[in-house]
Formats: structure tokens, C-alpha cells, sequence
């Protein structure tokens, strides 16, 4: 794609671009932080997530600042009106990755002021799918890859199974042991929340993909295959 | 049960279009079918060939002396290029709004009246003055203008002009409007009364708007047609043209890229 003939619209794009894409890059880190916090009790580490989601909040705000100047002052048409509107809405999600990253980051402090606990592993293994699919998400968005949001979209179906085994394996330690009730009800919500960071995930590369090619991706349609007939 | 899907036929059918000015091809081999109930906006950049093919539905492309034009335009099925057509009686069906508000330097009455006069739509002044109101009415100038019918019609501002020659073409009763620009010289209360007047209108007529301003098209129009260089590049819903062109001919141009 050629670049406007207005050079500042272009700059304001890629502006628009790379702050939606470091937000995305915050949550991924913001996610880590909260993770690490939870297997080494560091409340510092807690208070940085905290931190980083009072960030988020302000970022996103800034998207949607520059989003309506760009509305109010380029009036945007065709792939610069995708590439906005789907900002807008990709902030949103991301500052939600971030509300449900923080949650985990408090419920680690909780937890630690209420004992030694283990973190059941697969746990894990969600937070190392999650983040991956937001990493590969922002990735796709930068690149402009359609493909690569498809692959992201149909990796949610890989998290979700993995949500259904670690509730069913966080019940089953809850049955075995009463006593740690409290603990694996923490984990059931923080198995939710990475559960839920997946599906922002998702929605996200929903969005790249119709930012890029101008249609929806949904059940009926996963190719991804540009839209425009005859570009150079 | 299924429901049957009527196709309504195109009040212009343009077919395999060809245009030249001596050895310049400036339409080249375009098809497309306007309907009646529709604003149609074609869109390029300048000299593309938009206005020369509006021109060429009704003919006024007849006036340009090595102007050849090939292919077919049909109004209702009826090839207008055909010898046994009455290009007055065409340009009657076919009305035209130019870029420029150019009233006639009479009255505003007389503006409104000339058309049906000379196509003998009135038997009355009666007749005529109720053709003149309603007119004057449709075009949304009539409670402007009632009290000052014999003021001369380039008294008027700009906005007003351009909907007293609105209100012109449609006192012959046309079933076609062509609009070249008709908004170009308009500051932006005039254009958005002429664009309200043109939403208005366009339960009546098919209604044919060349623009430059993308704005524009995209507020008014149901269909857009993309030129480029003489070629119709893409042609379909106005929502669909300017969020997911399929062309990237047609991105470029509506983004502010160069073509």
C-alpha cells in the first residue's frame, strides 16, 4: 500500500499504530509480572502489575484521543477507517487483558498473606498459551499478517481445553484436600482470567483481520485472503 | 416459504461505453446500470472521464464538435443514441445540474417557468404557477423566495441559485437528474441544504451526482462508481465502496494515496 499523499495522516497512523501495539506489549509484560508474582510472593512485583494497569487506563484514553482527532481531521475512508475504528476497540480489550492481569497479580498478594501454596502447573500452561496469543496477536497486527491472526483465532479453542482440564484438576486438589479451598478458589478465578485474557485475545485478532482485509472473521469465513483485487 | 426476489429493471443502462474527443479515448468501455430511486455518485480524479460519461446520458456531449461516442445507453430500454430520439425530448427526461448556479438572468419565476413552457406542460397560468410553487417547494426555496417571485433569480446567494436550478430541472418532471458537482461552489449550509434537497428528491428519480468530495458521496449516495483513466474501476454499495473497496485502485484514491 502506497503512503498518503498528506505525510502527517501517515504519521498519525503509525503513531496510532505503535501505541496500540506497546499497550499490547504492557499487558503481555503486565501478564508475566503477574504470574512471576504469584510463584514467588514478590508484593514488589504485584505493586508494578498494579501499576502498569493505571498505564493501560491512560493509554488507551490517549488512543481514543488521537482517534477522534484523526475522525475529526481526516475524515478516514476504506483501510485508514478500519485501521481506526479497530484501534479504538483493540484498546479496549487490551486494557481488559490488563483489569484481569492486575486480578492475578492481587490474588497472588492474597494468597501469599495467607500462606505457603503450590501453583498447580497447568495454570501455567494457560498463562504460557495466553501470553503467547497475545504476543502473536500484536505481532500479526504490526506485520499486518491476516494469517497469523487466523492461527491466533483458532489457538483459543487450545486454551479453552486447557481451562477445562485445570478447573477440572484445581476441583479434584479441592476435593482431596478441603482444607486448601481457599486457595483453589483463587486459582479457579485466576484460571478464569487467563481464560478470559484468551478470548480478548481472540477478539483482538478478529479485529486484525478486518482491519486488514475488510472482512469479518468468524465461523463461516477463517480465510484470510486480501480483500483488494489489484494492488501493485 | 421462500420470497421472491423482483429485480427491478435499470432506469439507465449504459453498455460497452466508448467516448472519444478526436484521438483521445476518455471513456473507455464502461457498463453500468442506474436505478430509479437511487443516488448514484461517481467519483475519480480529474479527468477520468466521470463528467464525460454523465454527459453522454442525455446527449450533451452531442454539442462537442469531434465528441464521438459508441456502445449503448438505454433509459428505459430505449437506445438514446438512436436516430428517431428527440434530444430535446431526452434532455426533457434527462435533467441536468451543473457545477456553477447558472440561473437564467430573469426571474425567479421565469427561471422556474422557462422549462415547462417551452415543453408545453401548462394550459393555464394557473397551471403554470402551481407547476412554479411546487417546484420551487421541492427544491426547498419556496418559503425563501414566495414573497419576491419577480426578483431577478442572480439576486439570489449561491446555495439558493444552485436550488433554483434544481428546482428548473425538476418543473419539466424529469425522471433523471444529473448532477455535475453541484456542490462545489457551495459553502457547507448551502451544500448540506442541497444535499437534504437531493435526499429528498431521490424517491422520485434516479439521481446521478459526479463529485469530488468523498464526504459527499458517501452521505448521499446508495451506489458509487470509481473511474480512473477513462475505466470504471468499481462500482457498488456506497457502505461497502468506502470501508472495504475491492479494488486497490479505488483505496488509494479514497484515502488520499496516489493512483
Amino acid at each position: 500500500m502506497t503512503s498518503h499523499i498528506l505525510k502527517s495522516y501517515d504519521q498519525e497512523l503509525d503513531e496510532l499504530k505503535t501505541m496500540v501495539s506497546q499497550m499490547g506489549g504492557l499487558a503481555e509484560e503486565q501478564l508475566d509480572k503477574a504470574m512471576r508474582a504469584l510463584h514467588s510472593c514478590d508484593f514488589d512485583l504485584v505493586d508494578e502489575v498494579v501499576a502498569s494497569d493505571v498505564q493501560l487506563d491512560q493509554m488507551e484514553r490517549d488512543v481514543e484521543q488521537l482517534s477522534m482527532t484523526m475522525f475529526a481531521r481526516r475524515a478516514p475512508l476504506a483501510d485508514d477507517l478500519r485501521e481506526i475504528v479497530a484501534a479504538i476497540k483493540m484498546t479496549t480489550l487490551i486494557e481488559r487483558m490488563g483489569d484481569h492481569a492486575k486480578n492475578i497479580g492481587k490474588r497472588a498478594r492474597d494468597m501469599a498473606l495467607e500462606g505457603p501454596f503450590t501453583v498447580p502447573p497447568l495454570l501455567d500452561s494457560m498463562a504460557n498459551e495466553a501470553k503467547m496469543m497475545v504476543s502473536n496477536v500484536i505481532d500479526a497486527y504490526v506485520r499486518r499478517d491476516a494469517d497469523a491472526a487466523v492461527d491466533v483465532w483458532e489457538h483459543d479453542e487450545h486454551l479453552d481445553s486447557l481451562h477445562s482440564a485445570a478447573s477440572r484438576d484445581i476441583l479434584s486438589r479441592m476435593m482431596d484436600a478441603p482444607e486448601t479451598m481457599n486457595f483453589m478458589t483463587h486459582h479457579l478465578m485466576i484460571a478464569k482470567n487467563l481464560e478470559r485474557i484468551g478470548d480478548q485475545a481472540t477478539n483482538v485478532a478478529e479485529l486484525v483481520h478486518y482491519a486488514i482485509t475488510g472482512r469479518e472473521l468468524d465461523q463461516r469465513n477463517t480465510t484470510s485472503a486480501p480483500s483488494i483485487t489489484d494492488d501493485a | 416459504m421462500t420470497m421472491a426476489t423482483v429485480q427491478t429493471p435499470p432506469k439507465i443502462s449504459a453498455q460497452g461505453v466508448n467516448v472519444f474527443y478526436g484521438d483521445t479515448h476518455a471513456v473507455d468501455n464502461v457498463s453500468l446500470d442506474l436505478y430509479q430511486d437511487e443516488v448514484t455518485a461517481l467519483i475519480g480524479p480529474s479527468g477520468c472521464g466521470k463528467s464525460t460519461f454523465l454527459r453522454c446520458l442525455n446527449r450533451m456531449n452531442d454539442t462537442i464538435a469531434d465528441c464521438r461516442v459508441s456502445g449503448q445507453i438505454l433509459l428505459d430500454d430505449e437506445d438514446i443514441y438512436a436516430s428517431q430520439i428527440d434530444v430535446v425530448q431526452l434532455r426533457a427526461r434527462v435533467g441536468m445540474v451543473f457545477q456553477k448556479p447558472n440561473p437564467f438572468p430573469k426571474s425567479i419565476y421565469d427561471n422556474v417557468a422557462y422549462g415547462p413552457r417551452i415543453h408545453g406542460l401548462a394550459d393555464t397560468r394557473e397551471d403554470l404557477d402551481e407547476i412554479v410553487a411546487v417546484s420551487l417547494e421541492k427544491a426547498g426555496l419556496w418559503d425563501e423566495v414566495k414573497d419576491r417571485l419577480d426578483h431577478l433569480g442572480t439576486t439570489l446567494s449561491g446555495g439558493q441559485q444552485q436550488r433554483l436550478c434544481i428546482a428548473r430541472a425538476i418543473a419539466i418532471d424529469p425522471e433523471v437528474i444529473l448532477m455535475d458537482e453541484p456542490c462545489s461552489a457551495l459553502d457547507p449550509i448551502a451544500t448540506a441544504k442541497v444535499e437534504a434537497l437531493i435526499e429528498e428528491l431521490k424517491g422520485g428519480y434516479a439521481i446521478i451526482l459526479v463529485t469530488h468530495s468523498m464526504q459527499q458521496a458517501a452521505r448521499i449516495s446508495q451506489k458509487t462508481a470509481f473511474f480512473h483513466l477513462g475505466q470504471l474501476i468499481e462500482f457498488g454499495d456506497t457502505t461497502q465502496i468506502f470501508t472495504s473497496p475491492t479494488s486497490g485502485r479505488t483505496r488509494d484514491y479514497i484515502t488520499g494515496r496516489l493512483v
